[in-house]
This record gives C-alpha cells, sequence and structure tokens, in this order.
C-alpha cells in the first residue's frame, strides 16, 4: 500500500467503442479509405507474384474492362446480368430469409427456356417460342423459389440450408436433361443451326439485358420503399413478432416474396440462357446467385446503390480475367486473391464504421 | 486513506460516443456498510456497475480497494480484488444443482459433500435458506437470487453488488433480502444496492449517493435524508410523487373474459381457467410475479395465442350511436345491415338492398344509420386483424416495445403506419396520415427526437414508449392494454404516462395495467387482480387494498382465503 503511487500498473492497450451517431459521410470516407489500401495491398501482392509493378498489374485490369469498346459492352452486360440476379434475391433478403439459392432459381429459369428451345424448336414462330420461354422461365424459377418458402412458412425449416440443397437438385436436373437430349455427346445443346430463336436485339445484342436490368431496379425500389407489400417484408424481415401482433400474415409475406423473387430469378435465367444461344451447361449462371449475395449486402439491400456495387464486384472479376489471359497463367488463382483482398477490406471496414478503437491511455485523478 | 474503506472509486468518467455515461464519480464504500446507488435510467448506474466489475475500462478515475490502487480489467480481475456480482439477470445453468452452479468455473477439487457443508456453512452465517442439492429449474426467482449470492460469498468476496436485487421479489421475498443483507454487512461485508426504489433504499441503506444523467451528484447518510429530498436530488427538480385516481363513472361491462386456459408448446399451463370482467371507464391491475402468466393473458386476448381456449365476449356500447366507416369496412356494414343490426333515426330498419355503394356511404357518413343494440361479439378465435376488421378499438402496449410493439429500424412514421397501413386500395402507402400523427405523438408527448424520420432504436427508452404508447391510444382505444408502461422509464415520463392512461380512463376506455411496482398499482388502479402461477388468486379493490395482502397472494397457488389457514 505505501508504494500504490509508484506500482506499474498494466493497462489495457486499447479498448473497442461502439459509435453513436456517427455522420454518414465519415463512413463512406472509411469506405473510401479501406477501398485504396485494398487497392495498395493487393496491388503488392499481384505485383510481387507476378514480378511486375503494381500500375501495370492494375491497368491490365483497367484495360481487361476498358480496353476496347466491345469489352466495355461485355463489362455492362456483364454487370446487368448480376444486377439482374440481385434485384431477384433482395426482397427475400430485405425479409431476412436467406436465400442462398438464387443460383439454382436462376439455372431452372435457363434450363426452362432451352427445354421449350428442344422440344418447339420449328414447331412455333420464334416470337411465340419467345413468349412461351420466359413465362416457363418464370414460372419454374418460382415454383423454385417457392418450394423452399412454403416449408420455411409452414414447418420453420431453415431457408438458407434449404435453398443452398436446391441448387444441387438444379444442377442434377440441368445434367439430366443434358444427358436425355443428346445421349450421343452427352454435352450441351449446341445451337442446332437456324431451327433456334435469336434473342430480340436493339441496336446490339448487349442493350436489352442492360435496359432489362435498370427497369428491374427501379421497379424494386419503388416495391420495396413505397408499396405495401415492400412495407410488409420490412416489418416480417425485422421482427416476425411485430408483424404477427399487428396482425400481418407472416406465412403469406413469405410465399408471396418468394414467388416474386423466383419469378425474377426465372426471367434473368431466360436472358441467360438466351444471350448464350439457347445453350445450356450446368454451369451457365457463373455462381452469380451467390456473387449477387455480395453485391446486395454491399449495398445494404438498396437497389441503386446495388448498381453501383455490381458494377464494382464485376470490374475486378471481368479485370481478373484479362491479368490472367495477359500474363498467361493457367489459374485464376492470383486474380481470385488479389479481388478477396480488395473485398476484406471493404466488407472488414464496416467494423470501423460502427466501432472505434481508443487508443488514449486512462487519465488519472480527474479535476477533483 | 483511512483502512476502513473497501472501495473507493476517484473521478471516475466513461463515455460512449458523445453520450457521457458517467462523469467524474467519486464513490466510498465502507467496510461493514451498505451503499445504495440511486439514479433513474439512464443515470450511469449500469455503467458504474459495469466498471467495478471489470467489464468496462473507465476513460479516466482511479479505483482503490482496500486503500490500494487496481485496475480491473475482466471480471477475473474483480473476483481476485474480492468484488462479487450479483446480475439482475441470473447467469445459472438450468439443470444443475445450487452447489454444483455455486463451484462452477473454479479450479478446485469437487468434493460435494464438502462443497456442501461450505455452501450450508455460508447459509447459515447470513440466514440464507437454500437446499443444495436442487436443481435450477425447480427454483422460485428468489432462490436463484439466493444462489447466486451464494456464489459470490464462496469465492471469498467482501464487497457485494446487487443491481435491482428486488425488482422480482414479492414483498415478502424482500424483507427476507434484507435480514440477509443487514446480516451481511454486520459480519462486515461491504454492500452496493443499486436501485430506483426509493422506500427501499430509505429502508435498507446507510449511505446513499446519487447519480442524474452520469453525473455524480452527491451522497448522503440514509438517516439525515426523507424521500422527496432524495427525488429531488435524483430527478433535479421537484416532483409531485401522487398519482392522481379519478372516481369511475358508469362503467360497463366492455371484456368479459370467462374459462381462460392456455398450454404452451412444452405442454405447460400457463393460463389456468381465467375469468375476468374489465369495465369501461375503469383501470384494472394485474399484479404478480414476473411469468405467472401477465404476457400470454395479453396476448391472448389480442388474439395472438391461437392455442387458447374459453371466450372473450367483448360489449361495444353502440346502442343509437351513428355507425361510422372510421373503424369499418364497407363490406363488414353490409353484412351487420343484413343481419338487421341498424335503424334509421326515425326509427325505422336499414335495408341497403338495391342501394349503391356511393349512396351506402353517404348515409352512413352522414350519421343516418344507427346502431339496434350494444355490439356483442367473441373475440376468442379472431386473429389480430379480424379483430380490427369486426371495428373493435383494442390497442396494446406489449412488454417487449422494441421486438413487438415498434420496429426498431424503422423511422417514427413508419411505425406509426403499423397499425394503419392497409387503409385504402392503392397498393402504394400513404404516408401523410401517418406523418402528421407522428408530428401530433412528438408535440402532445414531448417525444425528443431530432425528428419524425429518426430511427425509434436511436430514441431513448422513455422516448420509445411514448411513440408506442401515443399510436395505441391514437384510435381512441374502447379497451387499452398496457404491459410493464414504465419500465426503464425516468419519474417524469412514468407520470405522463399515468396521466395518459388516467384520460383514457376518463373517455371511458377499458384499461389493462400489468404492473411491477405494488405501490404504483394500488396508487393508479381501481381494481387489482392477482395471478399467480397463471391463476387468479384475488381481485381487490384498490382504493383499500394493501401491499401485504396482494404480496401473499402473488405467491399462493389457491384463493387467499383458503391459504392464510395454512401460514
Amino acid at each position: 500500500m505505501t508504494n500504490a503511487k509508484e506500482k506499474k500498473i498494466s493497462e489495457p492497450l486499447f479498448h473497442i467503442e461502439k459509435r453513436a451517431d456517427f455522420p454518414r459521410w465519415k463512413g463512406w470516407l472509411i469506405r473510401i479509405a479501406a477501398f485504396i489500401a485494398g487497392l495498395i495491398v493487393s496491388g503488392i501482392f499481384g505485383s510481387i507474384t507476378l514480378s511486375t509493378n503494381p500500375f501495370t498489374f492494375f491497368s491490365t485490369m483497367i484495360d481487361g474492362v476498358f480496353g476496347t469498346s466491345e469489352r466495355f459492352w461485355i463489362y455492362l452486360k456483364d454487370s446487368a446480368i448480376l444486377l439482374g440476379v440481385s434485384i431477384a434475391i433482395v426482397p427475400a433478403f430485405k425479409m431476412h430469409f436467406w436465400n442462398l439459392g438464387g443460383n439454382g432459381q436462376v439455372l431452372m429459369g435457363a434450363l426452362a427456356s432451352a427445354a421449350v428451345a428442344f422440344y418447339l424448336r420449328g414447331a412455333v414462330p420464334d416470337s411465340v417460342q419467345i413468349i412461351i420461354m420466359i413465362v416457363a422461365s418464370m414460372l419454374v424459377g418460382a415454383i423454385w423459389a417457392l418450394i423452399p418458402a412454403i416449408f420455411k412458412a409452414i414447418f420453420k425449416t431453415n431457408e438458407s440450408l434449404f435453398t443452398l440443397m436446391m441448387n444441387y437438385i438444379a444442377i442434377g436436373l440441368v445434367d439430366y436433361f443434358i444427358l436425355v437430349w443428346f445421349p450421343k455427346t452427352g454435352s450441351y445443346i449446341y445451337s442446332v443451326s437456324k431451327t433456334l430463336p435469336s434473342m430480340p436485339t436493339l441496336g446490339n445484342p448487349y442493350i436489352l439485358p442492360i435496359l432489362i436490368s435498370c427497369l428491374l431496379t427501379g421497379f424494386m425500389y419503388i416495391y420495396l420503399r413505397n408499396s405495401k407489400h415492400g412495407y410488409e417484408i420490412s416489418v416480417v424481415g425485422e421482427s416476425e413478432n411485430t408483424a404477427n401482433y399487428i396482425g400481418m400474415n407472416v406465412k403469406t409475406v413469405i410465399i408471396r416474396t418468394l414467388i416474386l423473387s423466383g419469378l425474377i430469378a426465372g426471367f434473368i435465367g431466360f436472358i441467360i440462357c438466351g444471350n448464350a444461344g439457347f445453350q445450356i451447361n450446368s454451369d451457365i449462371v457463373a455462381g452469380r446467385g451467390f456473387t449477387a449475395i455480395i453485391v446486395t449486402w454491399l449495398a445494404n439491400f438498396n437497389p441503386l446503390i446495388m448498381v453501383f456495387t455490381s458494377l464494382l464486384v464485376v470490374f475486378f472479376t471481368r479485370g481478373a480475367v484479362n491479368t490472367r489471359g495477359f500474363y498467361s497463367l493457367t489459374t485464376n488463382a492470383i486474380s481470385d486473391i488479389t479481388v478477396g483482398i480488395i473485398f476484406f477490406f471493404i466488407i472488414g471496414c464496416e467494423f470501423f464504421i460502427n466501432y472505434k478503437l481508443d487508443f488514449i491511455p486512462r487519465k488519472k485523478g480527474g479535476n477533483k | 486513506m483511512s483502512n476502513d474503506v473497501a472501495l473507493e472509486l476517484k473521478s471516475v468518467s466513461k463515455h460512449f460516443g458523445k453520450i457521457q455515461a458517467n462523469k467524474n464519480v467519486s464513490i466510498k464504500l465502507r467496510r461493514g456498510e451498505i451503499l445504495s446507488l440511486l439514479g433513474e435510467n439512464g443515470s450511469g448506474k449500469t455503467t458504474l456497475r459495469n466498471i467495478i466489475s471489470g467489464i468496462y475500462f473507465p476513460d479516466e478515475g482511479q479505483i482503490f480497494v482496500n486503500g490500494e490502487e487496481v485496475v480491473i480489467k475482466s471480471p477475473q480481475d474483480a473476483y481476485k480484488y474480492k468484488i462479487g456480482m450479483i446480475h439482475q439477470h441470473f447467469k445459472l445453468v438450468d439443470v444443475f444443482t445450487a452447489s454444483q452452479n455455486i463451484v462452477l468455473g473454479l479450479n478446485e477439487k469437487f468434493i460435494m459433500s464438502q462443497i456442501n457443508a461450505k455452501v450450508m456453512e455460508i447459509a447459515n452465517r447470513y440466514g440464507f435458506k437454500i437446499d443444495p442439492d436442487k436443481k435450477i429449474y425447480d427454483m422460485s426467482v428468489s432462490e436463484k437470487q439466493t444462489v447466486e449470492i451464494i456464489k459470490v460469498l464462496y469465492r471469498g468476496a467482501d464487497i457485494l453488488i446487487l443491481d435491482e436485487p428486488t425488482a422480482v421479489l414479492t414483498p415478502q421475498e424482500i424483507e427476507k433480502l434484507f435480514t440477509v443483507l443487514k446480516n451481511m454487512r454486520d459480519d462486515g461485508k461491504s454492500i452496493i444496492i443499486i436501485t430506483h426504489k426509493l422506500n427501499e433504499v430509505m429502508e435498507i441503506s446507510d449511505t446513499v449517493s446519487v447519480l442524474r444523467k452520469g453525473e455524480y451528484i452527491g451522497s448522503v447518510e440514509t438517516s439525515k435524508a426523507n424521500q422527496s429530498e432524495l427525488t429531488e436530488m435524483m430527478v433535479g427538480k421537484k416532483v409531485e410523487l401522487n398519482i392522481e385516481r379519478t372516481e369511475v363513472k358508469h362503467p360497463d361491462d366492455r371484456l368479459i373474459l370467462s374459462n381462460i386456459n392456455y398450454v404452451d408448446k412444452d405442454n405447460v399451463a400457463i393460463l389456468n381457467n381465467i375469468s375476468l370482467t374489465v369495465r369501461g371507464g375503469e383501470i384494472l391491475g394485474i399484479a404478480g410475479i414476473a411469468g405467472s402468466g401477465q404476457k400470454e393473458l395479453l396476448e391472448t386476448i389480442a388474439g395472438l395465442n391461437k392455442n387458447a381456449t374459453g371466450s372473450i365476449i367483448f360489449n361495444n356500447p353502440k346502442k343509437n350511436l351513428p355507425v361510422t366507416f372510421f373503424h369499418k369496412t364497407l363490406k363488414r356494414v353490409k353484412e351487420l345491415a343484413q343481419e338487421g343490426a341498424f335503424h334509421y333515426e326515425d326509427g325505422t330498419a336499414v335495408d341497403f338492398t338495391g342501394m349503391t355503394d356511393a349512396k351506402i356511404r353517404e348515409l352512413v357518413n352522414d350519421g343516418k344509420v344507427l346502431f339496434n343494440e350494444d355490439e356483442v361479439m367473441d373475440l376468442k378465435d379472431k386473429t389480430p386483424l379480424q379483430i380490427r376488421e369486426l371495428g373493435v378499438r383494442l390497442s396494446f402496449v406489449p412488454e417487449d416495445r422494441l421486438g413487438m410493439g415498434l420496429v426498431g429500424n424503422m423511422d417514427i412514421i413508419d411505425n406509426m403506419m403499423l397499425r394503419s397501413y392497409r387503409k385504402g386500395k392503392s397498393v402504394f402507402l400513404n404516408r401523410t396520415i401517418p406523418g402528421s400523427l407522428a408530428d401530433k405523438v412528438i408535440k402532445n408527448l414531448e417525444v425528443a427526437t431530432p425528428s419524425p424520420r429518426t430511427m425509434v432504436r436511436k430514441l431513448s427508452g422513455g422516448n420509445v414508449q411514448k411513440v408506442l404508447v401515443g399510436r395505441e391510444i391514437s384510435s381512441a382505444p374502447k379497451v387499452l392494454m398496457v404491459a410493464y408502461p414504465v419500465r426503464g422509464l425516468d419519474v417524469n415520463s412514468s407520470y405522463m404516462i399515468y396521466n395518459l392512461l388516467n384520460e383514457q380512463k376518463e373517455n371511458g376506455s377499458a384499461i389493462i395495467f400489468v404492473g411491477e411496482d405494488l405501490d404504483v398499482l394500488i396508487a393508479l388502479c381501481d381494481r387489482i387482480a392477482v395471478l399467480s402461477n397463471g391463476k387468479i388468486t384475488g381481485i381487490v379493490d384498490g382504493r383499500t387494498a394493501n401491499k401485504e395482502k396482494i404480496g401473499l397472494m402473488m405467491t399462493h397457488t389457491e384463493t387467499y382465503e383458503e391459504e392464510t389457514a395454512n401460514d
């Protein structure tokens, strides 16, 4: 007790504090800073592994996206399709229904289109065939989303696992139908030449999907924000107890929302299948159902912000493809890692928006 | 530094963001002393408790234990300095026995007989009653609390901190607890009691330290203080502590519950044959230990418990009153007309056949269509939506404000809309009416908020409650149910809520008030029904009731009169 004053007292190095009332613009400043930090770290990583300098590395990426007008159009189209898938899953996510089956729902839509192409080719006019395809795709996509929704609403099953497993059933079905349709080759429906319809185009083949995604985004933004359905989705998502308390029919809301989700997913499936010349393979969706989850989360479920996040995500994936070609790499490993680093920074910075680390040592005594 | 000071805080400060949770708090706790830490909700009591027990780390200031400066970085450190914390929400393993819970986490050889002997020794020394081999799930709340207290004593704690220890106890249990605490004090233990109940402060403590809005206001010796003085320190201004109770005018039987039974999904009987009449123009209090079925009773009336049995008859006093569309759909009005429920002002029967919808609307809106009789309907087996569609204005302020009554991540306007968003045929929301309702509630109920577009979860507890109560009374309810409406509210907000309830009573609403503070129930309610284990063990008149009697009814399973004989 005598030497209490001199005794070295160990204190924690820092403490974590929750930020209260953090201004929005500062949050964006942190996000931008994190993005830049991510670029720097991934640039260093890329240049070390490829023995180049960060500027060449990134300019290869930029070249891959903006290098030619063709590349740029592909970039916009890819972003639009990813945005479309994200729009499909966002109402479910807003309802806190963790739909990990976007991939399967889109794939089933694509399969439906391919099936119509296979069975009806030449039998009906192209325009009729396209309409049948759209209807079939939307219907099948909706069914694929409806099944887990019914189980969730009535039996309270876990929707994440259920929707995830539905993806694999969809993949299995696609592989099965390819075998049924082409028992000899056992591979994709290859263009059965002129008997297949062609997608309607507006000027160039890229504009249609872009336009459709823009329309869907606008629709979804208003639907979630200003419609009674959108309001119900928010309430059910935030608190099922509250929804019951005010007399919402939670089951109906879940099922209705997932049908909408599936309809849009199926429609995007039609677009993807159509863009591939009505071929089908089990990887035609290319994991967009999962990438779309990143897009929606980064945008905090806001359809308008999702436009930018999907552009961002596709920028990196397109850029990575170009670095692979440019440096003659055999795998996507290095570009995947660089993209991973950047996303790690973008997502990780949310911690610093919500909390702050306080390194300031404790003041002794105070003023009393 | 004097040696009889067990714990001393010097100028301790802690802030969260811009909020100063504790500012320059200096407290001295002597050996063998009971100190009350008094303050309203949000005054920083809990933060201070967490600093002492090592959960938070202070920004500024020093802590001394037995005169020596210490750094408490974790709850383990707190134990090292013999500081024991008894939390408001017990942290016990249900399937373990009392003794097993007491030694849980200790790094020593477990010989159950020795542990039991030591537990019994502690219990006998201070006058606890405990069965060391009893499983926690078989225990009452007060027994669990005993286990928590012995747990910290077993670990050798000399400084005990009890957070709101009386909140869940009956008056009789509180008395026992206080005896034990006094025994511990006489044995040289130092005790801090965190509370906001003044009468308990006066009864138990030697010293009172008052916090207000995070600031340390001062300490006084209890013997030299009085309640109104302490309130003034706590609130910062003089407060009238009397709750008004107006006389009941023209009571009518508004809601008649008969034989309500409810068994939850684990097959536990929660409500047991409840029969109760709720009258218009009257406040009916529901008293009982937490978890005696209060929540389920209200939820059953609100149509949220599908499995409940029995009948809930709602009497709507409507004879000779005009039918309005305000709370009825056109479809419902047509149905009722077909059943012959209406007459015109001159007494002739109403027949809508052959009339256009527009014509019907006009007649009804002009107030020319009147009810023949009071409306009587059974609300049992009706969902909340159906109840509303029947035109029953039943309002419900649930216990769980942000988890049930409101949506925390929505702004005030969107929360106002919860009850009314369905109105109209449009698929789009109309935010103008909820917007003006929000403005009205903010203004009339003095809700402190930056704007009506502020997320409800960012408001303080009192303001959240005002938003919820404001919405629920905005429909001029015929029946208003409120569960623990002042829990967590400061004195001023609490009185505002009592006044609002009295206003609704004046307007003829039938009010069910579930409360925990018996003093408030006795002061505010016209009648008090006591629930114990899902049964009604008695209904007393609020004007003649006394606390001890209600306390006994709260713990007894049979009706009061039968049980007193055994006591």
